[in-house]
């Protein structure tokens, strides 16, 4: 690791001008994700500027919406009672994810902004776009059974490994950030990038911005709800594949449904044209099926990934059955 | 007739771990934590291409760096002394370290940085800039089969393991009616043990060195250092007081210990050097990736004719590395005809090692998941299929079994996991959306023993101190031994203490290959015998009837020492030593093995039951139960015991759901290598787990009557998964880890 700055800010202003000043410096939060990058030799920030003292450490229920700081830890969050009354899918995504350690280092803004897990990423002698912008993929031609089957391009095949942040697609997270030109919501669906020529960009977010926090508009979903993630052992792994499903359901009618899916492309994948089939129609596993077949809809896989073409229909059915409890 | 086996619910009274408290409390010091004055610390440099020579290395921005005291490569190396004796071992050519150019595996140490603090030398060494010429490496083992040789170690002992071989008639299971003929694949393992591996190399004068060392034999480490650096046996001193694991990854001397020497020597002061997490994959040997031809033919009463077993297995560039993996397909069941064939390939990857069932656990994976495969076919139950074939001897070495409890261990096991519960046809037991089956498989490994000394320090307050130079890398031999003793001598285990992992203590064997018990053990026996004899001697002075005492009916009640024969000769203890007024009495056992292995086949055995549920859907694996039964003679220690059968489940788990290490074939380069790619079970992939000890004694192998424990734990128990797996989905994962996506 190189040396470094290390910067405690106590005013959003005091953050930005940081970031402004010094085009090497970082924000670091939990650093369960930046420090690790850091120790890896593949992020080498010249200066460390911390916002937990920031007072973005709040879950507020408003009218019409849940509002979670950036600042706040995993764990709190998925054990807050207005998250587990008003959005359980949230708090259900975020406790599958990582060890009980980490959810309690790992904040809000953090998480949202966590870097892909590819092995080539990670590995300072191999090609990497991301990393190294030009290097090359290494992902590509080589080993890559936890890699993109939706949106890749030929520069870059990494998904993107938060939970949290597929469960933040399927309810229409809005994300509130402050920067030099002022603040700015950004939908969740538009936060978050796909590689296309820039795979080093993961985010719309401007280098000078900070993240303040998370807004989740109200719904009718608590009902019936669920994430579902396949890993290679019971806890602690990244997902292969997940799905979040958030559902309104009048008798057997899905009245209204979203759905995302993890593990499968540089962003939380949102499953559109699957949802506006499921609108209106009856809850049944022939539906779901139909449902599941048109979102694996332009999906490509490379040499190791193949078999999530049928893992991620299979599990997303397995979510549709399990939020609706309709089992035939 | 009382019970005899032991199961979860007698552990309870169970004498806990000796070491325990300093353990859980941090109190025990590992080499990592061990601190000295001026210490150093050393960070490794790795090549980043598979096969090449290096053509530069700059090391002027990391010379500069500050706290770097010393970058050390091969272009300025001290040197081994060893490597340039022209009678090095041909077949355990071990990596020259930093003494050439050459690269033969991708994260070979090519470099140390020394530097004052740990971060400073992390930072030095990621400065240091080398050039390659760079040539294609190879490590695909099924793409390169037909490099494939036999190892020299065949050709020296024609008789072993590794040559081919042919009981009656090769391929004899051609000509039977129902036969299984499948490839079975294993891939790589790392041993993650949870402390990673470390070295602290002090020169305490030009030809005198001390180590700290995480190794499983301080005698044999000290030993292999002092031939390397070609200095006097007794002036290697080194100290392994706690292990945190090893898993056999700690049986030699690996390329970073002599770097940490090497390093110490130039820069005259402690080097403290620790490895990285994901070092340990490629640095400290690994289960070998091995691909496994079985083919068997058997009758329709389940009599099996024939049984065809080849092995291929990754070595490196430098080194043949073999293990027995053909062994239970010679020995295990009565089969007339069975041909071996053992073969390695040399790869651009670092050299493998013995890891917990080395050989065996590769070897049953294939062999009893092609036995659970023609059960199927016969339409017979595997216990029966195995029952059939039982063998009443060693059908190898043609003569008894010291002991064999295999048939009560199928019988227990088969009781306690409700095996009448398992369907004959797969697929067919339906909970929910999860699909459930049973499987079994059957381990062992051989029982060992060596020659060892123990060295006792008694006190006139009765406490007595036992030293032995062996390693515990986490069994609880200091508990065992202390058990043994407290035993023998009717102390309470309280008052005895047992020190090892210090080569300057009284001889003993690497602690692997299972045999600490049967070897230690039986030296701890002797020393209590000879400290009882020499205690007679001094009570017979006091009271003549003492003179006629033997040991056996000798033992130490309280303050006393107690005759069973004349319970009133009691004499207290304190006595014994005012004649010469003693402080002390030091007195030395020996005890090594006799002619028995001539007579009797020594093997230990255990049986493996699993419920496996998977999900219809996602292909989740969920182990629901695991019940081992173990044969391994006598339980000198039964909580230990059971925690060692606990972890040889848990890493039978690993190997069949999820250990994977993972080689870019374009680069040669580990892409598993970080603990957040291999996956070891956690806590949630363990189920409820029942461990039974038949625990009849072995009546040849040593005075406990016990066998070995460590290896045949685990040892079978990735073919029970898988096993459990097909009968409850009817798909056969030949090639492991059992990840979902092979069961969708
Ligand atoms: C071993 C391990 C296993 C894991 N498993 C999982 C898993 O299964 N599922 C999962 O979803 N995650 C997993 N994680 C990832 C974990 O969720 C993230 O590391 C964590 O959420 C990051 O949060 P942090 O606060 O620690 O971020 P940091 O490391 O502090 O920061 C991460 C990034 O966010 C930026 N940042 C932080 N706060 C702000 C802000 N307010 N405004 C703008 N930028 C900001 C930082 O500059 C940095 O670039 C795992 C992590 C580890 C180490």
């Amino acid at each position: 690791m190189n040396n470094f700055q290390y910067k405690r800010v106590s005013s959003p202003i005091a953050a930005i001008t940081e970031l402004a000043k010094d085009p090497a410096a970082k924000l670091v939060a939990g650093g369960t994700n930046l420090i690790d990058l850091m120790k890896y030799g593949v992020m080498s920030p010249d200066k460390l500027v911390d916002v937990n003292h920031l007072n973005f450490n709040e879950i507020v229920k408003q009218d019409g919406s849940l509002h979670i700081g950036a600042t706040v830890r995993n764990a709190v969050a998925s054990a807050n009672a207005d998250v587990l009354k008003y959005q359980p899918l949230l708090s259900q995504a975020m406790l599958s994810g990582a060890s009980p350690q980490l959810r309690n280092k790992a904040t809000m803004g953090g998480n949202l902004l966590q870097r892909t897990r590819c092995g080539y990423f990670y590995d300072i002698s191999a090609p990497c776009n991301k990393r190294q912008p030009g290097s090359g993929c290494g992902a590509m031609g080589g080993y890559n059974r936890m890699h993109a089957i939706f949106g890749a391009s030929s520069s870059c095949i990494a998904v993107n490994p938060s939970d949290m942040n597929v469960a933040l697609t399927a309810l229409d997270a809005v994300i509130l950030v402050t920067g030099p030109k002022g603040d700015r919501k950004i939908p969740i669906s538009d936060f978050h990038r796909l590689p296309g020529t820039h795979p080093e960009l993961d985010t719309t977010l401007d280098r000078k911005e900070i993240i303040t926090g998370i807004v989740i508009p109200d719904n009718a979903f608590a009902a019936n709800t669920t994430y579902i993630k396949v890993r290679d052992r019971a806890s602690y792994a990244f997902a292969l594949i997940s799905v979040a499903v958030a559902m309104e359901l009048e008798g057997t009618t899905i009245k209204d449904i979203r759905l995302a899916m993890g593990g499968v492309a540089h962003k939380p994948w949102r499953l559109k044209e699957a949802e506006q089939m499921l609108k209106g129609k009856q809850a049944s596993v022939e539906n779901f099926k139909m449902a599941a077949e048109l979102a694996m809809k332009g999906a490509r896989a490379y040499e190791h990934n193949a078999f999530k073409l049928k893992l991620a229909p299979n599990t997303m059915i397995q979510a549709l059955k399990t939020a609706s409890g309709i089992k035939a | 007739m009382s019970k005899k086996h032991l199961e979860n619910a007698d552990m309870e009274l169970a004498m806990s771990r000796v070491d325990g408290r300093v353990k859980v409390t941090g109190a025990a010091k590992y080499t990592a934590e061990v601190q000295l004055p001026e210490l150093t610390y050393g960070v490794l440099v790795e090549s980043t291409v598979g096969q090449g020579v290096i053509t530069s290395i700059d090391t002027k921005k990391a010379e500069w760096a500050p706290g770097v005291i010393a970058v050390i490569s091969h272009l300025n190396t001290p040197g081994v002394p060893e490597y340039k004796l022209q009678n090095q071992d041909v077949i355990q050519k071990q990596l020259r370290v930093f003494n050439d150019a050459n690269v033969y595996f991708n994260g070979q140490p090519i470099a140390v940085v020394v530097a004052d603090t740990l971060e400073r030398a992390q930072y030095g060494a990621s400065l240091v800039k080398v050039t390659y010429s760079k040539e294609k490496s190879f490590s695909n083992l099924k793409d390169n089969i037909a490099r494939a040789i036999v190892p020299k170690k065949a050709k020296a002992d024609p008789k072993g393991m590794t040559s081919d071989f042919i009981r009656g008639r090769a391929e004899a299971y051609k000509d039977a009616e129902f036969q299984v003929n499948e490839e079975y694949i294993q891939p790589s393992e790392a041993h993650h043990p949870m402390e990673l591996h470390s070295i602290i190399a002090t020169w305490d004068a030009e030809d005198k060195l001390t180590l700290v060392d995480k190794t499983q034999g301080s005698q044999q480490t000290a030993a292999s250092i002092a031939k390397s650096f070609q200095l006097p046996a007794e002036n290697v001193k080194v100290l392994s007081t706690y292990v945190g694991g090893a898993f056999g990854s700690a049986l030699r001397v690996w390329p970073h210990e002599i770097v940490a020497i090497l390093a110490a020597k130039k820069v005259q002061k402690p080097v403290k050097l620790v490895l990285h997490r994901n070092q340990m994959s490629y640095m400290v040997g690994y289960r070998p990736y091995t691909l496994q031809k079985v083919a068997i033919g058997a009758s329709k009463d389940g009599k099996i004719l024939g049984l065809s077993h080849e092995s291929y297995g990754k070595t490196s560039m430098y080194e043949e590395f073999t293990e027995n993996v053909l062994i239970m397909s010679r020995m295990m069941y009565d089969i007339p005809n069975v041909d071996t064939k053992y073969r390695i390939v040399p790869l651009n990857v670092s050299t493998p090692a013995p890891m917990r069932g080395p050989g065996e656990a590769t070897g049953s994976f294939a062999l009893e998941c092609a036995i659970d495969e023609l059960s199927y076919k016969l339409k017979m139950d595997p216990i029966e299929l195995r029952l059939v074939n039982y063998a009443a001897q060693d059908p190898d070495k043609k003569i008894p079994w010291s002991s064999n409890f295999l048939k009560e261990c199928y019988q227990l096991g088969a009781d306690k996991i409700g095996w009448n519960k398992r369907k004959a046809e797969p697929d067919s037991i339906q909970d929910g959306e999860w699909k459930v089956g049973y499987g079994v498989a059957t381990g062992t490994f051989g029982a060992f023993r060596n020659a060892a000394s123990v060295k006792a320090t008694f006190k006139p307050d009765g406490t007595l101190l036992l030293q032995s130079a062996i390693a515990d890398i986490g069994p609880g031999t200091a508990t065992s031994m202390t058990a043994i003793a407290a035993k023998n001598l009717g102390i309470q285990p309280e008052n005895i203490a047992f020190q090892l992992g210090n080569s300057t203590f009284p001889k003993a064997p690497m602690q692997g290959g299972s045999n600490t018990v049967a070897t230690v053990g039986s030296a701890v026996v002797a020393t209590c015998d000879n400290l009882k004899v020499e205690l007679a001697k001094r009570a017979a002075k006091q009271k003549p009837e003492w003179n006629n005492a033997i040991p056996k009916n000798i033992s130490i009640v309280g303050t006393q020492l107690v005759n069973s024969d004349e319970p009133s000769s009691k004499v207290e203890i304190a006595s014994l030593f005012k004649e010469d007024n003693l402080s002390e009495l030091v007195i030395k056992g020996d005890a090594a093995p006799g002619e028995e292995s001539k007579k009797y086949s020594f093997y230990s055995f255990s049986v493996h039951f699993i419920e496996a549920h998977v999900h219809e859907l996602t292909g989740v694996v969920r182990i629901k139960n695991a019940v081992s039964v173990i044969d391994c003679g006598t339980v000198v220690s039964p909580k230990t015991a059971r925690s060692q059968s606990m972890g040889g489940i848990v890493g039978g788990i690993g190997m069949a759901l999820m250990e994977d290490v993972v080689i870019d074939d374009r680069t040669g380069r580990t892409v598993t290598a970080s603990f957040g790619d291999y996956h070891v079970p956690v806590q949630a992939d363990i189920p409820q787990m029942e461990m039974m000890f038949v625990n009849e004694k072995d009546p040849y192998l040593n005075p406990m009557g016990s066998k070995g424990l460590g290896e045949i734990v685990i040892i079978g128990v990735a073919p029970a998964v898988a096993n459990a797996v097909y009968n409850a989905t009817g798909k056969r994962v030949r090639h492991l880890p059992i990840t979902p996506d092979k069961l969708i």
